[in-house]
């Protein structure tokens, strides 16, 4: 008898099937929903469709982030008429804005999704939660609405592509270059429609930091979810949550459609040039670029251990001049952990700027947006033109420690030089 | 098969290979949900006087991987609100694809449709034959929809048909 991978483990048991294969269309049942402000969009045909209640208020997740805080009257009304909704109807686990975070940290952080869970969000970076062995995929706002109004949404069940790493990394180079090497091998849409698992000693060695990372950008890979089996390492990061701990892994007679096998070693730090995440280079090759901007930010790569390094590099460093370099944690957990630990005042020291989280310049919607003639490197997922701000600013994709070098020297750089 | 409205026939705006959501609807556009608000700004990154020019019943043609990026839905419904009839791409980003299914917008994968294409041709499209007629009278087939999806397309949108499955029933 053939094995399974975790997406079809885990579709099996959320359709209550014996087995699934791919390409079989499922109906699941959702163990967490999870929302951002997109809220407000599916609330338009969730009013339509008239249910008037929300499937289960125990199993929905809702947080601000896009847009915190408020920056435009709109805005700050969007975000009363969602406050007002998790009210009503009951949904307790309501993130406002003071306890906010962006979404993807703040139920990785929280433990909201466990392995097993079928989990869906209302933003493509759900994939990001995969890290923990759940199957995450992220939707738009009528299959969001759907979700609300049923519990239920209906899948296809993916083929798993398997990203097998090996290797010893170089020193400074971490998980963003390890998946923007991926990336670059194959390709913006090299995993459309799939699910991509990541296995192999140097993703087995990563803590679920580096994992998340992993995760995050296989939306870029164009894959519906992202995912490493469940492991001693996420039972610990897992382990506050107080809930019961499954592990889970494919079996190893499992059918994956394709595994990529990656050898990292020695690599160095990578760089997605504009405006593509496939569009590689090795750090070396871009050197010297000058910047405008650097951004250290997002759901990618601005957790605790991210923001550690920032201040390692900058510690008794400045900010080149001319250069804005803007500090945005992922999450308000994230924010009193680095305060704790004395990180925002070298910072400030360094002439960097640090605000609270949000999405806001990840996706050129607030708080830090490029004029066309800027050029920005940036911790976050993606470099589409106009993702930042103006369609005309150039964007490139790196590591915490890249990004962080290349502020003090106002030009790209190599963080194992500096 | 129900068409309401199953051939179309119209000039076409042809794209390119990755176009995603951002240079489709920009990301400091979304602070609303008014669907007008973002069909006047659809794919500014691109042409900003786009949205001006483009009409009912136009359609778009693509390359690969059309509608990558984010999950905003705002997206495809710029599009429908402008009034675009349908997409056809060599091939969509999921996302995209779910959600312009779950508006009742026809997106359709057609491999090496958009190098036989030229900006301004005219096609025919026909929902129940699977077919595109190109100007030169070459025709073209689409990959048929799974049946699911054919379903939410036909019902009008994920909306009507979950609809109609909790209202009582009538027959
Ligand atoms: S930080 Fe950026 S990529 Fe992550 S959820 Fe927010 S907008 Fe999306």
């Amino acid at each position: 008898m053939a094995g399974h991978t975790i997406t079809e483990k885990i579709l099996a048991r959320a359709s209550r099937s014996e087995v699934v294969h791919p390409g079989q269309i499922v109906d699941g049942s959702v163990d967490l929903l999870y929302m951002h402000e997109m809220l407000a969009m599916a609330l338009l045909p969730f009013n339509e469709i008239g249910t008037l209640k929300v499937w289960d208020p125990s199993k929905i997740v809702v947080t601000l982030d896009h847009w915190v805080p408020p920056p435009t009257p709109e805005i700050a009304k969007m975000h009363q008429t969602i406050r007002e909704f998790c009210r009503t109807q009951g949904i307790q686990r309501f993130h406002d804005v003071g306890d906010h975070g962006i979404v993807h940290q703040l139920i990785a952080e929280r433990g909201y999704a466990q392995p097993w869970d079928l989990v869906i969000g209302s933003d493509s970076h759900t994939n990001m939660v995969g890290a923990v062995g759940a199957f995450a995929a992220g939707i738009g706002a009528t299959d969001t609405a759907a979700v609300m109004a049923t519990g239920r949404l209906w899948l296809r069940v993916p083929e798993t592509l398997r990203v097998d790493i090996h290797g010893r990394l170089s020193e400074r180079t971490g998980a963003k270059d390890v998946i923007l090497k991926v990336i670059g091998t194959t390709g913006d849409d090299g995993a459309r429609y799939a699910a991509v698992e990541f296995t192999g000693p140097t993703v087995k060695a990563f803590p679920m930091n580096e994992r998340f990372v992993l995760c995050n950008m296989t939306t870029e890979m164009g894959a519906k979810v992202g995912m490493i089996e469940a492991d001693q390492v996420t039972k610990e990061y897992l382990a506050h949550a107080g809930r019961p701990f499954r592990e889970i892994r494919s079996d190893e007679d499992a059918a994956f459609a394709k595994t990529f096998t990656i050898d990292v070693d020695g690599m160095g730090p990578q760089v997605a040039c504009p405006s593509n995440p496939a569009n590689l280079k090795p750090v070396e090759e871009v050197e010297g670029t000058k910047i405008d901007v650097a951004f250290l930010g997002s759901c990618t790569n601005a957790r605790i251990e991210d923001l550690r390094i920032a201040a390692g590099l900058l510690k008794g460093e400045k900010v080149a001049r001319g250069v804005r370099f803007q500090i945005t944690p992922a999450s308000q957990n994230i924010y009193r952990q680095a305060l704790k630990e004395g990180l925002i005042e070298i910072f400030m020291d360094a002439g960097a700027t640090f605000t609270s989280s949000t999405c806001g310049p990840c996706f050129g919607g607030h708080m830090g947006t490029l004029a066309g003639d800027e050029v920005c490197i940036s911790s976050t997922n993606r470099n589409y033109p106009g993702r930042m701000g103006s369609p005309q600013a150039q964007v490139y994709l790196a590591s915490p420690w890249t990004v962080t070098a290349s502020a003090i020297h106002g030009e790209i750089r190599d963080p194992r030089k500096v | 098969m129900r068409w309401m409205i199953h051939q179309f026939r119209g000039p076409v705006w042809t794209f390119g290979d990755d176009i995603s959501t951002d240079h489709i609807i920009s990301g400091k556009y979304l602070g609303t949900t008014d669907s007008k608000a973002f069909a006047a700004h659809a794919f500014e990154a691109v042409d900003p006087t786009w949205a001006k020019k483009v009409k009912a019943g136009d359609l778009i043609v693509a390359g690969d991987n059309f509608g990558c990026g984010s999950s905003r839905e705002q997206a495809p419904i710029a599009l429908k609100t402008l009034g675009v009839s349908a997409i056809l791409a060599n091939s969509f980003a999921r996302i995209f694809f779910r959600n312009a299914i779950n508006l009742g917008f026809p997106v359709l994968e057609c491999p090496g449709l958009r190098r036989k294409v030229n900006a301004g041709d005219v096609l025919e499209v026909d929902m129940a034959r699977g077919e595109v007629r190109l100007p030169s009278g070459e025709i073209t087939r689409f990959n048929a929809l799974p049946p699911n999806v054919l379903e939410i397309l036909e019902a009008g949108g994920l909306v009507a048909k979950i609809r109609a499955e909790l209202s009582p029933k009538s027959s």
